[in-house]
């Protein structure tokens, strides 16, 4: 990373309730243990689980979800190219897993206001990775296993180990939005 | 007449898929070295720098730049004077679809139908555009086209009144919206002109030519300057992060039009631009 931005925080997951409350929009982070990788379809299925009364096959409480669809790996390799995808997508499912306790997302790109609102009133927040980094936080994941949906192929459920996983807050829990603010900064035009 | 065989088609593709998903082309190697001499947000410049180390590291372990491989979308100008044997084109062009996916770890990410979502498993059926040219050969242009990008894609059929300040306007609008969503910084295709269908696949050529190569038409080029210049006056910069690199270039591609007509699309590349062509 260059000079003139601040070096990345370290976090530990799970999520404390003090590193929650301590990162802010922009911080850049480094998550060090265990996320979830779901996206379109699993998000889909687990919502109509709740919708039937089932329980989710992996405990979202206190956990970070990763909006990701791989690519396969080679042989030999623990996962291959493994970016962010659109968290938007994912919003009209989301709500229903920040009842559960959910804590912590990461994707790339704006969530709906009525997602912002759920995640300030259950005390969560989101953070984008870089999109388009797929090889190079590939290279921060220990271990990859579908561990639910694996019908799906690339959109199962996974579990990922990870090592100095690299996002940057966009949704702090103190009303924070780097969007907003960042690109504020910076327009000198409106179209 | 020339023959061509369906094999040497399904080779082509296959290795040319295959190496536009691991290896950034020299096109966008430059521009993005251009931008991070000018980004003014620091958050940005390190944005940028993390895109570069990315495009490096893919390339040197052959590691997919981007796990979103794409729709497989090919232009394809097959000269009158050369005859495909051994099979259709489309099934050739497929077929290489297939091998180059399986091949190179690239991700399956096409359904059989919008609706049922079922994945085909082998990234086919690919989407494709032929053309006749003169000529005994054929060319093959292909993208890998990401979808984060390709849904901020927008095409509206304006009045002739709004002129060439209502074509702005829409572009920006639609840039400003995509935000981070679409992978900034972007490489954006503005097809100006033609009919509905005509207009959306003018986009879509736009974002296939090399990053850098203007218009031929120098009022075209002009345009296309002008639409760059605002863009990045829009403060999304590098991801939505904020910064002056909201795009890398803009690339105008017009057609003659309906007296009562003026469309205008928006055809959105990420800076995963992975785009090759083979000439056969």
């Amino acid at each position: 990373m260059s000079t003139g931005v601040p070096e990345p925080v370290r976090i530990r997951l799970p999520w404390s309730d003090a590193d929650l409350r301590r990162v802010k929009s922009g911080d850049r982070v480094l998550l060090t243990g265990i996320i979830y990788g779901a996206r379109d379809a699993a998000h889909k299925r687990m919502v109509e689980a709740l919708d039937r009364g089932e329980a989710l096959p992996i405990d979202v409480k206190g956990q970070t979800i990763y909006f990701v669809g791989p690519t396969p790996p080679k042989p030999g390799e623990v996962i291959g190219s493994a970016g962010p995808t659109t968290a938007s997508r994912m919003d009209r499912y989301t709500p229903r897993l920040l009842e559960l306790g959910l804590k912590a997302m990461i994707g790339k790109g704006y969530r709906t206001r009525p997602v912002i609102d759920a995640m300030a009133r259950h005390g969560a927040i989101y953070m984008a990775a870089i999109g388009g980094l797929g090889a190079k936080i590939s290279k921060t994941i220990r271990s990859a296993e579908a561990i639910a949906y694996q019908d799906l192929g690339t959109e199962a459920i996974w579990r990922f180990e990870v090592e100095d996983f690299p996002a940057v807050v966009v949704y702090d829990l103190h009303g924070g939005d780097l969007y907003t603010q960042n690109q504020a900064a910076y327009a000198t035009l409106q179209p | 007449m020339r023959e061509i065989h369906v094999d040497r088609i399904t080779q082509a593709v296959r290795d040319m898929v295959m190496d536009a998903c691991v290896n950034l082309g020299p096109d966008m190697v430059r521009a993005l070295d251009r931008a991070r001499q000018t980004e003014k947000s620091p958050l940005g410049l390190a944005v940028l720098d993390e895109i570069v180390e990315n495009a490096e590291l893919a390339r040197a372990e052959r590691i997919p730049m981007c796990q979103d491989t794409g729709t497989a979308v090919f232009f394809v100008d097959v000269g009158q004077d050369v005859h495909i044997v051994g099979g259709l084109l489309a099934d050739a062009i497929n077929e290489g679809v297939r091998r180059g996916y399986r091949d190179g770890y690239l991700r399956a990410s096409i359904v059989g139908d919008p609706f049922k979502r079922v994945n085909t498993k082998d990234n086919t059926p690919a989407v494709i555009h032929a053309d006749i040219v003169a000529g005994d050969r054929i060319r093959i242009a292909f993208t890998a086209k990401g979808a984060g990008s390709e849904n901020m894609g927008r095409l509206q059929m304006l009045k002739p009144s709004d002129g060439k300040e209502g074509v702005t306007k829409f572009v920006l609008e639609t840039i400003k919206l995509a935000g981070p969503n679409a992978c900034p910084p972007l490489v954006v295709g503005v097809g100006i002109g033609g009919s509905f269908d005509k207009v959306a696949s003018l986009a879509k050529h736009a974002i296939m030519r090399d990053v850098g190569t203007p218009s031929h038409d120098p009022d075209v080029a002009a345009y296309e300057r002008e639409l760059l210049e605002k863009a990045n006056q829009l403060g999304l910069g590098p991801q939505g992060m904020g910064g002056t690199t909201t795009a890398l270039a803009i690339h105008v591609e017009t057609y003659p039009c309906h007296v009562a007509s003026l469309p205008v699309a928006v055809n959105i590349q990420c800076h995963a631009n992975r785009h090759r062509e083979v000439v056969l």
